[in-house]
């Protein structure tokens, strides 16, 4: 196994989303709590591409925000470099991990400061850093980044509206690049954009990942894109990894009935006429989740067990799977 | 195709502003036979979804219908009156949106919007109209439709409320449904729901559907035919199998090849540089030509017109060079 | 680019921008522009267009007192719009009295933004107990007519100064009154704006760049959140303008000796009955017309500033 940058074991992120406390009051309801990220784990090698992906209300997202900082986990831990950053008491003891990651963005339209001149924006990381002195020096280094991301230096005078949506995503990248991270945490980054531009951004991001040996952790709905640009992904399903390893093992063969549903989702561009087997039903509220094994009430396979029981992660060949039914041996074979 | 229910004749969409007038939908011909499903696929500002408002004529103003004629069932519809226009809609055209919120009422039940629809369009009693709703939801797929009936919107799920609308929109048995992108909202498991309900309706009803979208993989699951759209014209139109299999128009090749699959792994994607010019800035020639690689010089200076045989043409010059190329007839 | 070369950039964008357009094609908007500005910059230059100082006593002679206005028979081409009771011209008396009533709104609104501003971006982006203070204290203030909460700040001030201040400290209290009694307007549409700014991923990049919340607040978010906040302001000079006059016309603003646009109308309806109209009604269409101006180009930016409307 690669050195790993990035460790992050039994993450959990509680949201309160409970009325106010007056109203609770009145009208006698309980405090409610969403566990967006419910105990995820994984790690993270040093130049790899780790994707996390599920549908809308997974908390891929959620675990994306609490790699950067953006929230403070519940509980779990939290590990950059061999250094702890799992509350905001420990970040700032290791601000040098702070420095060392960045993040790209979902919408490229909310992302940029729309008062602010691209060189601003781009200059940002560098000024708050001081990672380069000097008003003249800036300047050429935001020139040189604008220019690595497939832009101009003159582009800088100019405003984020003047840019369309794969433009902006290149300056966010750039932005991103500024701070000289080694980790880049994206979010949703192509999922805002037309398909030809998507190419663009997916291609750009792996010709920087070989140039400057970045690590990415990438967050998607899309398997194709995820496919695409991943080493290893992750699967989620409200709040919690159901299956994960290699992409290449995962998308061979995919053993959990949720990786497998998704996969069989995906519209058939090559139109080979294959049958699809539509999965009913749609994902529960994380206020409420099923008991045992929460993606029971739509799965094919589902039992009396996974009704009561959560499933813990087996290791099957090179991924890692919770699933009751991969445990006892009763998973139909996959047709891939 | 002998008679088509909908014909678009050279359409062209206006938007006057203080900068000139900005062409969205510009000389656009198309038709609709009853049936079929009929993609209009394209990136954002291609003028796909225009061309849907235009349709149903809900351009919204200062833009308008400055050139073309729109025949339903060999009728005009696109200079009838406003009033006349909104009997047509919804009895004769449906339509579907992207965000199912926006397309319900928050403040009415479920069953007030339907039952409202269908008493406007059909003659029916209260009572029949809303047995007619309990059908209707019953056949797009929602469960416990009785009890679900009387819900308000906000009640029912992104894909379940995507159903309602549907349900909406099919009130009237309308021969037309209008869909812009019906899907875009939804999960992919949603997805797959709603793109299997729509096919399997326009089976049982004969319903045609225009399908406008930015995704090729739901055209290549539903379509029967495709248009292409850049830049406000139809780059390339034919049957679904044929353009996905056999593009024609470098830049439906491109856009093909930009589509990361799964099994098919390229350390990189074909791209297409450049973006879609904005509506201020369309290339002289062909729209495409600054980001084609195929470009040659008439390009930069003539506009071409779809060129091909029979049902599948692109409005490329290399179809002059080559009018053989591919094809599936 | 340079310093200069950004400004001069700057103006072209703004010369090429919707906002310019809009005001260009709105002729109500541009007269009241006019409007507003001739009569800001009268008061501001006010010493150099006047015959008389009417602040200065010795400049005034009681014999000129209640001369009508020019056109009229008793009329002296000395006193264009005629005298007061102390034999003060109008003419300058109404630029003098509206460089007062000017002043001392564009201050307490400069005051009651910066109060308010700074209120309703922390409560915004601090949220939790901080913003639930914050706001309950600007609702109760906001439950009182400014007027009255202006007529309490203006008694409570009065009562704690020492006498002999009063003269001079006159327009700091009223400053100070008007100022405080209109700021939860300000910090309310701030903290709203600031909630939605807020959550937007530029600021979220900004927070994992590492800035500090008070370098986010405002060097990202103050600038997205300054349009309300002018159509506001602007509006709300009117109604400090009116608020001054209105102090002034109840008897507790500024000295009588230093009449401001409110203290002359109060003079003038003393004498509104016994024939001498024109001391309460010239100052007072002057008012008006400076209210009005100011509030018409108030509705523009509002509209302006809403890409809804546009």
């Amino acid at each position: 196994m690669t050195d790993s940058l990035l460790k992050v074991d039994n993450l959990v992120r509680h949201f309160d989303v409970s009325p106010p406390w007056l109203n609770r009051v009145i009208e006698r309801r309980p405090k409610s709590v969403v566990k967006a990220v419910d105990g995820v784990g994984f790690e993270i090698g040093r130049g790899e591409t780790f994707s996390l992906v599920g549908e809308s209300g997974c908390g891929k997202s959620t675990v994306a925000r609490l790699v950067v900082g953006l929230y403070n986990p519940t509980a779990g831990s939290l590990e950059f470099d061999g250094m702890d950053i799992s509350s905001g008491a420990a970040r700032s003891r290791n601000r040098s991990a702070q420095r060392r990651m960045q993040m790209i963005f979902q919408d490229p339209y909310a992302s940029l400061n729309p008062r602010w001149r691209v060189m601003d924006i781009v200059a940002e990381p560098i000024r708050f850093n001081r990672l380069v002195k000097g008003d003249a020096a800036i300047r050429q280094r935001v020139g040189e980044l604008l220019e690595q991301v497939g832009l101009s230096a003159a582009d800088g005078e100019k405003y984020p509206h003047e840019f369309s949506g794969g433009q902006r995503q290149r300056i966010s990248i750039a932005r991103a690049l500024a701070g000289s991270p080694e980790f880049l945490v994206c979010d949703e980054p192509t999922s805002a954009l037309d398909v030809s531009v998507q190419a663009q951004i997916l291609n750009l991001m792996k010709k920087l990942q070989r140039e400057l040996g970045l690590t990415y952790l990438f967050i998607s709905h899309d398997l194709a894109v995820v496919y695409h640009v991943s080493t290893k992904v992750g699967v989620m399903y409200l709040g919690r990894l159901v299956e994960w390893g290699e992409t290449e093992v995962i998308f061979a063969a995919p053993r959990h009935p949720y990786t497998r549903m998704l996969l069989d989702a995906i519209p058939d561009l090559d139109m080979s006429g294959r049958a699809r087997t539509p999965v009913a039903g749609e994902v529960p509220s994380p206020i409420d989740p099923p008991s045992g094994c929460a993606f029971h009430p739509r799965c094919p396979l589902a039992t009396d067990r996974c009704k009561r029981e959560a499933p813990k992660p087996v290791s099957v060949g090179a991924a890692m799977v919770a699933c009751h039914a991969v445990e006892e041996d009763r998973l139909p074979e996959w047709h891939g | 195709m002998a008679n088509p229910l909908l014909e678009v004749r050279n359409l062209r969409v206006e938007f006057p502003t203080r900068k000139g007038t900005l062409v969205a939908v510009d000389d656009i011909s198309l038709s609709i036979a009853p049936g079929e499903v009929l993609g209009v696929v394209g990136e954002s500002g291609a003028g796909k979804s225009m061309t849907g408002a235009a349709i149903i004529g809900l351009i919204e103003p200062p833009g308008r219908v400055a050139d073309g004629q729109i025949l339903l069932n060999g009728r005009r519809i696109d200079n009838l009156s406003y009033d006349e226009m909104r009997k047509i809609r919804g009895k004769e055209i449906g339509a579907i949106f992207q965000d199912p919120l926006t397309s319900l009422n928050p403040l009415y039940r479920v069953s007030e919007q339907l039952v409202e629809t269908i008493m406007t369009h059909l003659d029916l009693t209260e009572k029949q109209a809303r047995a007619r709703a309990l059908d209707l939801l019953k056949e797009v797929g929602i469960p416990a439709a009785e009890e679900r009936l009387d819900h308000y919107p906000h009640q029912f799920s992104g894909g379940m409320r995507q159903r309602v609308v549907i349900a909406l929109a099919l009130c009237a048995e309308p021969r037309l449904i209008i869909a812009d992108e019906p899907t875009t909202a939804l999960d992919v498991s949603i997805q797959a729901q709603i793109i299997t309900l729509l096919k399997r309706l326009c089976s049982e009803h004969q319903t045609a559907i225009m399908l406008v979208t930015h995704d090729m993989g739901v055209i290549a699951e539903t379509a029967d035919r495709v248009a292409v759209m850049y830049a406000g014209r139809i780059a390339e139109v034919g049957p679904v199998q044929d353009v996905i299999k056999r593009a024609r128009h470098p830049y439906t090749e491109g856009l093909m090849g930009a589509i990361p699959t799964i099994g098919g792994r390229d350390d990189l994607l074909t791209q297409i540089d450049g973006s879609m010019p904005r509506l201020t800035a369309i290339p002289n020639g062909c729209a495409f030509h600054p980001r084609c690689p195929k470009v040659h010089f008439k390009c930069h200076t003539v506009r071409p017109d779809l060129i091909g045989d029979g049902s599948h043409s692109a409005s490329c010059w290399l179809m002059e060079q080559q009018p053989a190329q591919g094809g599936s007839q | 680019m340079g310093p200069v070369e950004r400004i001069q950039d700057n103006f072209a964008r703004f010369l090429d921008s919707d906002i310019w357009h809009s005001f260009r094609t709105s002729p109500v908007t541009v007269v009241a522009t006019v409007l507003a500005v001739v009569m800001i910059v009268a008061a501001v230059i006010a010493p150099l267009i006047t015959p008389q100082d009417p602040f200065d006593p010795a400049s005034l002679d009681l014999l000129d007192a209640f001369t009508a206005p020019v056109w009229t028979e008793d009329g002296l081409w000395r006193f264009p719009l005629g005298t007061d009771d102390q034999g003060r011209d109008l003419y300058s008396a109404i630029l003098y009295g509206s460089r007062i009533s000017i002043g001392v709104g564009f201050a307490s609104v400069i005051l009651s933004i910066i109060i308010g501003v700074t209120l309703g971006l922390i409560a915004g982006y601090v949220g939790g107990t901080t913003d639930a203070v914050i706001m309950r204290i600007a609702d109760v203030q906001i439950s009182f007519p400014a007027l009255l909460v202006a007529l309490l700040l203006n008694g409570v001030l009065r009562s704690v100064l020492p006498g002999s201040s009063h003269e001079t400290l006159a327009l700091v209290v009223i400053i100070f009154s008007i100022g405080m009694s209109i700021w939860p307007q300000f910090a309310r549409t701030v903290r709203g704006s600031t909630m939605v700014e807020k959550s937007k991923e530029y600021v979220q990049a900004a927070r994992v760049i590492g800035l500090s919340s008070r370098a986010i607040m405002f060097r990202h978010v103050l600038p997205n959140v300054m349009g309300p906040v002018l159509v506001i302001g602007t509006i709300n000079l009117a109604i400090a303008v009116l608020l001054e006059a209105t102090l002034s016309f109840l008897g507790v603003g500024v000295p009588p000796t230093e009449p401001s646009l409110g203290t002359l109308i109060r003079i003038g309806q003393d004498f509104l009955f016994s024939g001498e109209w024109w001391i309460v009604i010239f100052p007072g269409v002057f008012l008006a017309l400076l209210v009005l101006s100011v509030n018409l180009l108030g509705d523009w930016l509002r509209d302006a500033l809403n890409p809804k409307l546009r």
